[in-house]
């Protein structure tokens, strides 16, 4: 009978409706306007551009994190759809005069389409030979940009220029401040579908399967679809930066899409935490401002600071900065 | 014909190059189930190492040596250092250490010896061989990388270190049991791998020429001809490598043209982890769950 008890206070606990606005809502509410306030107004030209690079790169390794973090699936070639976002834009923009905002759900949906492709054979694979996968799909991105039966579209090794968006309706706001408001506005968007996916039924499942895969199916999860599925919407987040960041940059070519821009992806998903959503605004920090002290130094310091710091997290702080001040933060309320 | 038979011995010299940095790997994989991502920038260290020496005025096979020596203490001490406290570890971890090795080690190639592109010298005669089919550096490359094949297969079939060295890797409860120092083996075969890479990598320069990233697309290589053969069997890494030589090499000239070899090599490993993910020779693991 106190089993049964049991059983009724965890179903009422959950039978009970959340308010839908809570003090933390409005809380993350006024930080979203001082967040878009405050650079608008004090900040201007390539202060404001690098800002938004941190909005862009936060949404790409948000993406990583539903993926990595959340469901397990180590990923090193999250660059590949980063690429195909911002080359789905850009050659939207300059071949077919498609506004730049109409760019996003299409190449949202390439992204995720590829994404649910690649995660196909991905099922197969464990950890380790999905890391290889993807990590051989990252050195292979610019080669691929490059060939010659794409070379009409992707403009070959020259690349595509395309133009800053003005603000629209009249607004009394220069170019780069209205990117910034625009790429906050969608990562807004973004980080609300994230975290309603994580703290949600199919959140637990992709939590369930990375945490044990058989005790997850016996559970009644289809780890097929699950996988692919987390796939794709990983894809699809990382994609839609791509295309903010091409028309952040104005400009998209092979060779800015490395091995290395998956490989910074992957760092910032780390130094944030890897199953932590706010954790990924961290890591963008990180990996958009360390270059830029660093290369002060020497053009390899980025890299090697990069390298120092991902090994000393992995010893120190696994579960990444943003994983640590949440535990910080938990212990604190409890005492 | 005569063009393929070109594209095949070239496809064979280039092979014996992947075959070596697949052995590396494969030695990794099968003493500490962690697959090196680092592989290849260690062997680019190693080949600068190389040029270091060269330029000292150090005649070509001292420095050859020396390098081979000095990866050796390299590999063995980043196993004792970074990669013994994450035996344990998840996935992710290890992951997460082998591409902060990475970045450190490109970064410290570019840092002592700088961007630009160099030129590495061949001991071998420049004038093309066997009927001119293939190059001089090409057959001396080849016949290298067999000598050093055939040396690591005789020293694990037969000296009893290599025997031990076996044994960490199989089973490294019962082999500790049995008095082998399995901590030692294993940075041993970190050791030897670094130093099969060091030798690739010597060998490769000539031909792709040495700049820090210069490993990145031979790892790709390697990793295809590791899964191919399979990644538990260095029999079959080797001869995965050559294979996937040949493959490249051939794609190359008469399927994709050169400019998509690479995408060839994600081809590759795509088809063997669909179609048979233990490889032509691996074994298939079975876990208790």
């Amino acid at each position: 009978m106190a089993n049964q008890g049991a059983i009724e206070a965890t179903m009422g606990r959950h039978a009970v409706a959340r308010p839908a606005i809570t003090p933390g809502f409005w809380g993350v509410a006024l930080a979203v306007i001082v967040v878009a306030a405050v650079p608008t107004t004090l900040f201007s030209g390539y202060h404001l551009f690098q800002l938004t690079m941190v909005v862009v790169y936060a949404i790409a390794i948000l993406g990583l994190s539903l993926l990595t973090g959340f469901n397990g699936q180590i990923s090193l070639g999250h660059g590949a759809f980063y690429a195909i976002g911002a080359y789905t834009t850009a050659i939207l923009m300059s071949n077919f005069d498609v506004p730049y905002w109409a760019t996003l759900p299409v190449s949202a949906v390439i992204c995720a389409a590829v994404g649910f492709l690649i995660g196909l054979p991905a099922l197969r694979l464990g950890g380790l030979y999905l890391a290889l996968t993807t990590f051989s799909l990252a050195i292979a991105v610019p080669q691929l940009l490059k060939h010659k039966s794409v070379e009409d579209w992707t403009g070959g090794v020259q690349g595509l220029v395309i133009d800053k968006p003005d603000a629209p309706f009249g607004l009394p706001l220069s170019g780069d401040q209205w990117l910034y408001l625009f790429t906050l506005a969608i990562a807004c968007v973004m980080f609300a579908i994230a975290w309603n996916l994580v703290r949600g039924r199919i959140g637990r499942a992709m939590m369930a399967v990375r945490d044990h895969a058989l005790a997850a199916e016996a559970m009644g999860i289809n780890l097929a679809m699950l996988k692919t599925r987390t796939f794709a919407v990983s894809a699809m987040f990382t994609g839609i930066a791509g295309s903010l960041g091409a028309i952040a940059i104005q400009f998209v070519a092979p060779d800015s899409f490395g091995v290395f821009v998956s490989i910074f992806l992957f760092v910032g998903l780390v130094v944030g935490g890897a199953a932590s959503i706010g954790g990924t605004i961290i890591g963008a920090i990180f990996i958009q401002f360390i270059p830029n002290i660093a290369d002060q130094v020497s053009k390899a310091a980025p890299g090697a600071v990069y390298g120092v710091i991902l090994i000393a997290m992995m010893f120190v702080m696994p579960q990444g900065a943003g994983g640590f001040l949440w535990g910080l933060y938990r212990r604190m309320r409890r005492k | 014909m005569e063009g393929v038979l070109h594209q095949v011995l070239s496809g064979i010299a280039n092979g014996g190059i992947y075959a070596s940095v697949a052995l590396a790997l494969v030695m990794i994989y099968q003493a500490t189930h962690h697959l090196n991502f680092a592989q290849g920038e260690m062997a680019t260290f190693s080949t600068y190492i190389a040029l270091t020496l060269i330029n000292f005025g150090l005649p070509y096979w001292v420095a050859f040596l020396i390098t081979v020596a000095a990866s050796f203490v390299i590999g063995a001490v980043i196993e004792r250092l970074l990669m013994r406290p994450m035996m344990e570890a998840p996935v992710l971890s290890s992951v997460g250490v082998f591409i902060g090795l990475l970045l450190i080690i490109n970064a410290c190639s570019g840092w002592f010896f700088d961007y630009t592109i160099k030129q590495f010298p061949t001991p071998f005669p420049s004038e093309p061989m066997l009927g001119g089919y293939i190059s001089g550096h090409e057959l001396g490359s080849t016949a290298v990388t067999l000598v050093v094949l055939l040396a690591v297969y005789l020293f694990f079939r037969h000296t009893k270190l290599g025997l031990g060295m076996r044994a960490a890797a199989f089973n490294p409860a019962s082999a500790r049991l049995v008095g082998i120092r399995v901590g030692f083996m294993l940075s041993l075969g970190w050791g030897l791998a670094a130093s099969i890479g060091a030798i690739a990598g010597m060998m490769v320069a000539p031909i792709v020429f040495l700049d820090p990233n210069m490993m990145a697309g031979i790892l790709l290589y390697a990793f295809a001809g590791a899964l191919l053969g399979g990644i538990d069997s260095p029999i079959g890494a080797v001869l995965g490598g050559f294979a996937v030589g040949i493959i490249e090499n051939l794609g190359g000239a008469y399927l994709v043209g050169t400019e998509l070899k690479l995408s060839l090599a994600l081809v590759i490993i795509v088809v063997v982890l669909v179609v048979k993910p233990t490889g032509l020779m691996g074994r298939a693991v079975q876990s208790r769950v």
